[in-house]
């Protein structure tokens, strides 16, 4: 087990070098100088001449080497220092953990709605196949999955905000603010996890042990919920561990569309000025969450599964 | 009055090609006691009968006739009332025991709570008499066995395992649907055995799901031949075993590997086919014209029914 989450924790690093080493060399392949840019942000567009544009190539090591650059960021990294963003000067450290929480938030109470819908109607689609709340649910989440999370949400703004009023379109900090854009976010989810949930749900009623527990007389809630729901989480719980990979992924455009001051909203203003050190931190983090969650989705199993050991190889 | 009535019992299931007709006309009964042999080759519909009777088939599937249990009518049972007529009344002991318990549930659980649902008792003292059960059935420390899955436990532990957990709620009748399928030699003899201590110490029923005639004739006083769906000879063990009179059963017989490995030729029809006579008739020896033309009415030979017309 130890020796699992070990090796789990090797790979993890070979993972971050590779996503670090992709974004740095997506960013520089972009087209626009970054030293004009950084000089435009800092001192406006009329003001900078050819010889402040030099110097703050200079200043940031922009003009070295990229294997240079990548080399002396990541030193900087495992020394815990993420430098300072480009383009305001402040430490990334400071500015990421200020908005990492309202991230987590977000995605936190995406996943609760999602599951607390998707599971639940899941269950029941299953079980009262082929009728008619059946059928709605699965048009439900066939809706669900088809519909892009920015137009959802956009939709969402004009009918709940501009239209009835009653949900403010941006905003942070009451219970109100984070309605929209968990909605938004976590209807995606929501159907695919339905979906799964149904057919997998359908395959355990299928089987030979539910037989069993209906021979031995159990009421159908225990049937349902006990013997065949512990048995169809097993796919369940795979899928949702690949899928919160999207949902942070999602973070970045609903937080953009419903101005939420999260990680996603502060990589996406990051990758229009041009501030490397920032999205580099910011993709970073990511790819750390994302790795994690495979972790503990894998841990999670051998609760789950008592046929799966990692003790024991093969 | 028999413990167990079936009378004209007619199971279809409704499918895309059409009706399957797994079950048709099937009249049998089964006293206080007794082990009746229910026996046929693969896809007859002998497991549909069982699983009719405890009303445990998919959806799509319409049951019609008479099912008396006890003086109660099972197919016109409210599903509440039927539900505790299962595990307590009538039990079931399913095949392959290999995936008939469920993987992610301890074994502790899935033999404790029968007793606890049944016979409201509290956990320890279930424990306890689970564990009297077990060892009746030959399985030692057992106790250990409790903590375990079933991946954790061999093909015979789980069988027994399986027999324990259809006697928790002491039935009147137990449905062992083929109990000794894909089993070897050795364990064969072991669930036999078992099936006979069941039934003869706790004076239960059994009716006996199998395709292995020679299982079938050392446990069973009562035997019903089944072929596509219908019963074409009933009577007891012996006489029908040692004696058969439907061309069916004697085709049967002569194909067991002691007789001489001897099958009968060609296959039985489709469930889905409708057929004029009976349904025998493509493969049967002694056929003649009447034999496909009209419906077979059954015969009473020497205390053997019988539904053929090469009697007459």
């Amino acid at each position: 087990m130890l020796a699992f989450i070990a090796k789990r924790f090797l790979l993890l690093i070979v993972v971050l070098l590779g996503v670090t080493m992709m974004t740095f060399l997506l960013i520089n392949i972009a087209p626009g100088d970054p030293a004009e840019m950084i000089a435009i942000a800092r001192y406006g567009l009329e003001n900078i001449t050819a010889d402040e544009i030099e110097q703050i190539r200079q200043s940031e090591g922009l003009d070295d080497p990229l294997i240079i650059q990548y080399f002396c960021w990541l030193g900087h990294v495992l020394k815990g220092d993420f430098g300072r963003s480009l383009i305001t000067g402040d430490p990334i450290l400071k500015e990421i953990s200020a908005r990492f929480p309202a991230t987590m938030i977000l995605a936190f109470i995406s996943l609760i709605i999602s599951l607390l819908i998707s599971i639940p109607a899941g269950i029941i689609s299953a079980v009262k196949q082929n009728s008619c709340i059946d059928y709605l649910t699965r048009t439900g989440a066939m809706l669900g999955t088809s519909i892009p999370n920015f137009w959802l949400g956009l939709l969402l703004i004009l009918f709940f905000s501009v239209t009835l009023g009653w949900l403010p379109v941006f905003g942070y900090g009451e219970v109100r603010h984070i309605i929209l854009p968990s909605i938004t976010l976590g209807t995606g989810l929501a159907a695919i996890i339905t979906r799964l949930t149904r057919s997998s749900m359908l395959e355990v009623l299928n089987q030979d042990y539910i037989i069993t527990a209906r021979s031995k007389g159990l009421y159908e809630k225990c049937v349902i919920l006990h013997h065949a729901l512990k048995n169809a989480l097993i796919p369940i719980i795979t899928i949702i561990g690949m899928q919160l990979g999207h949902l942070l992924e999602g973070t970045v455009i609903v937080e953009s569309i419903f101005a939420w001051p999260g990680i996603g909203k502060l990589l996406v203003d990051s990758i229009f000025a041009r501030d490397f050190a920032m999205v580099q931190a910011c993709v970073l983090l990511f790819a750390i969450l994302f790795v994690i969650i495979n972790l503990v989705i894998d841990i999670l199993y051998m609760f789950i599964d008592p046929r799966i050991h990692y003790k024991k190889e093969g | 009055m028999p413990l167990l009535s079936i009378q004209n019992l007619n199971t279809v299931f409704y499918s895309k090609k059409g009706e399957v007709k797994a079950c048709s006309n099937i009249n049998l009964d089964l006293e206080q006691g007794e082990i009746v042999g229910l026996i046929g080759e693969t896809g007859c519909g002998k497991s549909v009968l069982g699983m009719s009777v405890l009303n445990l088939l998919p959806n799509n599937a319409r049951i019609s006739g008479k099912i008396i249990y006890k003086d109660l009518d099972l197919l016109n049972l409210p599903s509440n009332k039927m539900r505790q007529i299962r595990g307590k009344e009538i039990s079931l002991l399913p095949q392959s025991p290999a995936t008939s318990l469920n993987p992610v549930v301890k074994i502790g659980s899935q033999i404790l709570e029968g007793f606890q649902l049944h016979r409201g008792m509290k956990k320890d003292i279930a424990i306890n008499s689970s564990i009297k059960i077990l060892n009746l059935l030959g399985l030692k420390n057992s106790e250990k066995n409790f903590k375990y899955y079933p991946h954790q436990l061999s093909g015979g532990m789980k069988q027994r395992i399986l027999a324990a957990i259809s006697i928790t709620g002491n039935p009147s009748l137990l449905i062992a649907d083929e109990p000794t399928k894909g089993l070897d030699a050795l364990m064969k003899a072991q669930v036999v055995d078992l099936l006979h201590k069941l039934t003869k110490e706790t004076g239960t029923s059994l009716l006996l799901i199998t395709h292995d005639l020679k299982v079938a004739s050392s446990l069973c006083d009562e035997i019903a031949v089944m072929y596509s769906g219908e019963i074409v000879e009933r009577g007891s063990a012996e006489k029908v075993l040692n004696n058969p009179y439907h061309p069916y059963t004697q085709g049967l017989l002569k194909s067991m590997p002691e007789k001489g490995l001897h099958p009968i030729k060609g296959y039985s029809p489709s469930l889905l086919e409708k057929l004029p006579g009976c349904r025998f008739y493509s493969r049967c020896p002694l056929r003649n014209n009447k034999c496909n033309n009209s419906e077979v009415p059954y015969k009473e030979i020497d205390g053997t029914y019988v539904r053929c017309f090469g009697f007459d």
